[in-house]
């Protein structure tokens, strides 16, 4: 479902081209579970910012479901991101004003879903994270482990089919980190695509498959 | 997205920085105040000023001796100004469509009863005077309607001439000296109190032709016109027009109609609130600065927040919308607590200065609400579009 061929990003930097990424080729099937790792700089986040449509390549074409999304104007591609694609990010970037279930809302709102349903929603995520009870206290009121769990309900409130994670576990400890890689795991088997990127050789060893990544290539996978 | 909860994501995030949201919108609500202060004030004058000038009626014609020519210069030789007589003025009573028409000649004299003397305006009119000036007859009666060319010396006393020279006495049947001239007092008028720093009550009404004989004058000042309500103004001024050409030969006399100078008075006042107005918008402007310096500095602390809203999904133009969507909810809110400031500085200004007139139209509040708002939309336009257009990709990575 998701198709990279021949892709390759590479940024302006002191009027030098720096490749970021080169000449990508990778094919991620529905329902895959996949970890990105390799040293900071290869080209991790590239490749998943690429494949969450925050970036566009320099060349070559990102397939998703088939279609050629690379052709997609500004507003197509907000749509795409709205309606396949879900984020969880290191720092958890929860709105600090808004309230837990108000977090978890905001793709919804965005996407213009009538209240009722958005209510539902909202309450059958809460409860499935166990943060009904935390549903109304704001962010900087919630432990590290909650703020990531907040935004994995975030993330999946839109039925996403590929949910991408970047270092979710990073700012959490081992034991938090490893209840957070727990629940992203259990979601792939709901057949959602879960690509993670980590340094972390322990968690994303767990991954079925795993891409290692230097200097802007892939150089080697791993299938388990 | 939905407008309720548009609604709901800017009260959030003017909630989250009460002090600076409430020190933005000040800046607006004290521009609005501003505004609806000195344009009630404007208006309040206005109507004021027109409502001195439209209580004689609106319905008036002044006829006025001489003609304003556009190339000036003196007549000289090739002609003089015929003066407008008393003959005139009964002639146009007879016109159709005119109710009555007044001589008019004023001036000032000493008037003496029993040994006191005080200097007066002197009024000389006709036995309509007292329905031009829309004022009333305490006691007795007012100059009657007889022969303007063989007028006896009768005279009528303003409240205030009364009051001094008659103290305490019944005036009615006394004799007075006007220049000189014995006079048989008539009738006393009501009080009429001062109209633009006139008094009107130190006054004395005799019949016109007495007065253009006390004044020396040839001819009279004025003829007060009334014509009927509901009769065509135009046709009136060219009955009038032929008649007085007819009579003199030449149109040498100026017809001024109250409605239009009514009209002029009303454009200049309406300038002037204006003016004051537009003073009052330049603070409202130093309040859209406020805003948007708000805004800017909002979009640089929120540039994470934008950058997961795109990642959620969010289109360019609905970060445009949010971030334009609170300017706007600053300035409309700051706008109605100036509204609310204005009218209630306004009121009290008329409760402690009652000689203050303040009036404000519902169509100011609304005017000035809504400049407020495209106030607030003008200065978010910069800073939202700035936030619509931040790269998603740099914008996360700011912490």
């Amino acid at each position: 479902m998701i198709q990279f061929e021949n892709v390759s990003r590479s940024f302006m930097v002191g009027g030098q081209e720096v490749a970021a990424l080169r000449d990508i080729n990778l094919s991620i099937a529905a329902g895959d579970y996949v970890s990105i790792m390799g040293p900071s700089g290869s080209g991790k986040s590239t490749l998943l910012n690429l494949i969450g449509l925050l970036d566009r390549p320099s060349s070559g074409i990102y397939k998703l479901d088939g279609g050629n999304v690379t052709a997609l104007n500004d507003e197509q591609q907000a749509r795409v991101r709205s309606e396949k694609i879900g984020f969880v990010f290191q720092s958890f970037h929860l709105v600090p004003r808004l309230t837990a279930a108000m977090n978890i809302e905001l793709p919804l709102i965005l996407a213009g879903i009538p209240v009722p349903e958005r209510r539902m929603r909202v309450a059958q995520l809460l409860q499935n994270y166990g943060l009904t009870d935390r549903a109304d206290h704001r962010p900087d009121q919630l432990s590290g482990g909650q703020r990531q769990r907040v935004a994995i309900a975030r993330a999946t409130s839109m039925h996403p089919s590929v949910l991408l994670a970047d270092e979710p576990t990073g700012n959490l400890d081992q034991t938090t980190g490893r209840e957070v890689i727990n629940l992203l795991e259990q979601l792939t088997e709901q057949n959602v695509t879960l690509i993670l990127v980590t340094h972390d050789p322990a968690i994303g060893g767990r991954a079925k498959r795993q891409l290692h990544m230097v200097d802007g290539q892939i150089v080697s996978k791993t299938e388990t | 997205m939905l407008f309720p909860d548009l609604i709901r994501l800017t009260t959030s995030s003017f909630l989250a920085y009460r002090m600076r949201s409430f020190l933005t919108g000040l800046g607006i609500a004290i521009g609005i105040t501003a505004v609806i202060l000195l344009t009630s004030i404007g208006e309040g004058l206005h109507q004021f000023v027109l409502a001195e000038f439209s209580q004689f009626g609106t319905n008036l014609i002044s006829i006025q001796p001489g003609k304003t020519q556009t190339q000036g210069g003196n007549v000289g030789i090739f002609g003089s100004v015929k003066t407008i007589s008393i003959e005139d003025a009964q002639a146009l009573r007879r016109l159709p469509n005119v109710e009555y028409a007044d001589p008019s000649v004023s001036g000032n004299a000493e008037v003496r009863f029993n040994g006191k003397t005080r200097r007066t305006m002197v009024i000389g009119g006709g036995h309509d005077l007292p329905r031009v000036m829309a004022s009333l007859v305490q006691t007795g009666s007012f100059l009657p309607d007889e022969d303007p060319t063989q007028a006896r010396a009768l005279v009528v006393l303003g409240s205030k001439v009364r009051q001094e020279l008659f103290a305490g006495q019944n005036p009615l049947g006394s004799y007075l000296r006007i220049g000189g001239q014995r006079y048989r007092v008539i009738g006393v008028m009501e009080a009429k109190g001062q109209m633009l720093g006139f008094d009107l009550d130190d006054t004395v009404y005799i019949p016109a032709a007495r007065a253009l004989e006390l004044f020396n004058r040839p001819g009279l000042m004025e003829i007060h016109l009334s014509y009927k309500s509901g009769a065509d103004l135009q046709s009136v001024l060219r009955s009038i027009t032929t008649l007085l050409i007819d009579r003199h030969g030449r149109e040498d006399f100026t017809l001024v109609p109250q409605e239009k100078a009514l009209e002029v008075l009303g454009s200049v006042l309406d300038v002037i609130t204006f003016a004051v107005g537009a003073l009052g918008g330049i603070s409202l402007l130093v309040g859209g600065v406020g805003i948007l310096t708000i805004m800017t500095m909002a979009v640089t602390e929120r540039t994470a927040e934008i950058g997961l809203l795109r990642a959620l999904g969010a289109r360019e133009s609905q970060v445009l919308t949010l971030f334009l969507g609170e300017a706007m909810l600053l300035s409309a809110l700051g706008g109605l607590a100036g509204l609310a400031l204005g009218v209630g500085i306004a009121q009290g200004l008329h409760l402690f200065i009652p000689a203050l007139p303040v009036h404000t139209p519902w169509l100011f509040a609304v005017l000035a609400e809504l400049s407020a708002i495209s106030i607030g939309l003008a200065a978010g336009v910069m800073p939202a579009r700035r936030a619509a257009r931040l790269d998603p990709v740099e914008a996360l990575r700011t912490e």
